[in-house]
């Protein structure tokens, strides 16, 4: 299988090789193929080559091919500078998608910014990327965005009146996330009834959910991990707990049906994509790239897929004139404008202010997917 | 929530102490600090996993081969590391720094092959009956880890207060040349202590993951902190130091996260903790250097 593939990408390398010629098109990508973050860079690398054969395959753009610039960053900040210079300043690449991780885009966007080359992300969410300058796109949405609307849904449907609050207080991620959801709940004038915590690689978590279940309140919002989240579940359940659970992008995951398995159910999160939404782009792009892989798609393959279709889209819009420079401030400028809708469903750009309070890059508006687990899975719920 | 805490404290402290227990008995017997206790308490949770879920033994007969394989893996640390150790009148630290690598090997070796991400036990071996004392929700499950921990403690009192191996063990604790010297076997009888001691190590590894409905290669690490903690609170060696450690451990924990906070569960614990050490420095039960186990 290895060898087969490793064939498969020579070939793969030979026939982008072939197409040199007549390619008018170049984008550099550049995104985490090996270590630890390759586990979210390789589908994104494949959702990308998947929408450029599927372009190509349609007549290209007005009649220009696209050709991808394929890097390793390694999921590295330094790495991913090198590879951004590389794509820049030797390919000569007209805009730059990548890199995977919000850490690496905070090293390597400036590098894009100043060299004014659109870079656009599929996989950054930490907040910040985009104030870094008004060439830094992406269309992954934030959690500073889905939480709300997570929680909006679920206090419609579920009635609640007042929630308790856990959260992992020494992983950033769930840290922020715990940020976002005291701003929403704020927002929404939810009270709280306690707020506890817990620290990675905690696996008791009964003191907090005794506590809690004292509170008596109508849920729990809870942002953790998935490792952590799961055993919270059972021993909720064990301890009699029966509310719902809100969750975060963490426990967004297949995983909490093995880890929490038959104590799952009740458990709510929103996400920008869901395998199970049935609109017609989203069928076609996980039919297309179940076909090319032999695996389903994952969140960060469809907001890749999406966002090369969204650069497409842009490019449609201007006039190439082979100038390095003016192409690359062109395509900056038409690409705001861009509304589409895809997998992840319909999307537009929304600018930012940078830190110097002047107008900066471009954050995804996106109505986020509400799901709620019922038998193991997660149902969407309108 | 007051007793729901005190049920949630009892089976929390039952598994520390448990934990303590082996890791207190090779310090009293072998003058080990033995830093793989946390690797062997891992490993015997993985082998109740490995036969439940590979060669669906029922539960009890997966704790049955976690004893054996924590007991033989502790039976080759003194038989293979502790012992050349011994024999070549190693320095203090040796056998301690040795006890880590072993720890470093166990938790390669775990995350080789199962990885290192979360596992738990399968949701249908698990009783899932709950008991209900008015405002109190306990599971069959915890019931049984908290009669399986203080059985095991039970037994292990007893065999070493009144048993023949009992004695000798106390002997070959307050001076093991004249144990030889009596006749004891006290290279054989140190193979045991460790084995014995691993038996628990890994039982309390194995209760843990049913409690939390957590495994993975590195859940040693936080127990072996929390265990010394627990060994030099009752004092270095004391079998009802560790006893009475684990229990104060497990309710400090859990009504410091009742009536201070979460965030401040580790501060309090070990807080408490740093405070009875300024007053007593020798642990709770400890005397003045000497006598152990």
């Amino acid at each position: 299988m290895r060898a087969w593939l490793f064939i498969l990408s020579i070939a793969l390398v030979a026939t982008h090789s072939a197409t040199n010629a007549i390619a008018q098109i170049k984008i550099g990508v550049a995104e985490a193929l090996t270590g630890n973050a390759s586990q979210y860079g390789t589908p994104i690398r494949k959702a990308f080559e998947l929408a450029v054969g599927e372009i190509n395959g349609g007549g290209g753009i007005n009649g220009n091919k696209i050709e991808l610039v394929i890097e390793d960053e390694q999921g590295k900040k330094e790495e991913a500078i090198n590879v951004f210079k590389k794509l820049i300043f030797q390919d000569k690449v007209l805009m730059l998608f990548g890199p995977t991780l919000s850490n690496s885009a905070q090293a390597s966007d400036p590098v894009a910014q100043s060299a004014k080359i659109v870079v656009f992300g599929t996989s950054n969410t930490a907040d910040g990327i985009t104030s870094i300058g008004n060439y830094v796109f992406r269309n992954s949405v934030t959690e500073a965005d889905i939480l709300p609307v997570t929680l909006k849904v679920a206090s419609q449907k579920t009635g609640l009146k007042n929630v308790a609050v856990l959260y992992g207080n020494d992983d950033i991620f769930t840290k922020s996330g715990y940020d976002n959801f005291a701003k929403a709940l704020q927002t929404l004038k939810i009270p709280v009834t306690t707020t506890e915590s817990f620290a990675k690689g905690d696996v008791d978590f009964k003191p907090q959910l005794t506590k809690i279940k004292a509170g008596n309140p109508d849920a729990i919002v809870l942002s953790a991990l998935v490792a952590e989240g799961g055993p919270i579940m059972v021993q909720a359940r064990q301890l009699g707990i029966t509310l719902p659970f809100i969750g975060g992008n963490g426990m967004n995951s297949p995983r909490v049906f093995e880890l929490a398995k038959d104590n799952s159910d009740n458990l709510w999160v929103g996400s920008p994509w869901s395998v199970e939404n049935p609109a017609a782009e989203n069928k076609r792009f996980i039919a297309a790239y179940q076909k090319g892989h032999g695996a389903l798609p994952d969140q960060f393959a469809a907001q890749a897929y999406d966002a090369m279709y969204m650069v497409a889209q842009a490019f449609r819009k201007i006039k190439l004139t082979g100038k390095l420079e003016a192409d690359r401030k062109a395509l900056r400028d038409a690409l705001p404008a861009t509304q589409f809708t895809g997998a992840t469903g319909p999307f537009k750009f929304r600018q930012v202010t940078g830190r110097d309070g002047k107008p900066a890059g471009y954050d995804a508006v996106q109505t986020a997917i509400v799901m709620m687990t019922k038998g193991n899975q997660y149902v969407i719920q309108k | 929530m007051l007793a729901q805490q005190v049920v949630n404290a009892i089976s929390l402290g039952g598994v520390y102490a448990l934990f303590a227990l082996g890791f207190t008995l090779v310090f009293g017997v072998l003058n080990v600090v033995n830093l793989a206790h946390g690797a062997i308490f891992m490993v015997g949770a993985y082998a109740a996993l490995q036969s439940v879920v590979h060669w669906h033994l029922p539960l009890s007969a997966a704790i049955l081969v976690a004893m054996l394989v924590a007991g033989v893996v502790g039976w080759l640390l003194d038989r293979m590391i502790l012992a050349p150790l011994r024999a070549r009148k190693a320095p203090h630290l040796a056998p301690m720094i040795a006890t880590i690598g072993l720890a470093i090997v166990l938790t390669s070796l775990v995350e080789g092959f199962h990885g290192p991400q979360n596992l738990r036990f399968p949701a249908e071996v698990l009783p899932t009956q709950g008991l209900r004392f008015g405002a109190v929700q306990i599971t069959w499950l915890e019931v049984r880890i908290i009669l399986l921990a203080l059985m095991l403690m039970g037994a292990l009192l007893w065999g070493i207060n009144r048993t023949r191996f009992g004695r000798a063990l106390r002997g070959v604790a307050e001076s093991p040349k004249a144990a030889a010297l009596l006749g004891i076997n006290v290279e054989g009888l140190l193979h045991a202590t460790s084995m014995i001691a691993a038996v628990l190590g890994g039982v309390a590894g194995v209760l843990i993951a049913l409690y939390s409905n957590a495994l993975f290669p590195h859940m040693g690490q936080a127990m072996l902190h929390k265990g010394i903690a627990v060994v030099i609170l009752g004092g270095m060696g004391d079998i009802r130091g560790a006893l009475v450690g684990g229990f104060f451990l497990g309710f400090a924990e859990v009504f410091s996260v009742a009536y201070v906070g979460s965030t401040m569960r580790d501060a309090v614990a070990f807080g408490l903790l740093f405070t009875i050490l300024l007053l007593r420095p020798e642990g709770l039960f400890g005397k003045a250097a000497q006598r152990r186990a």
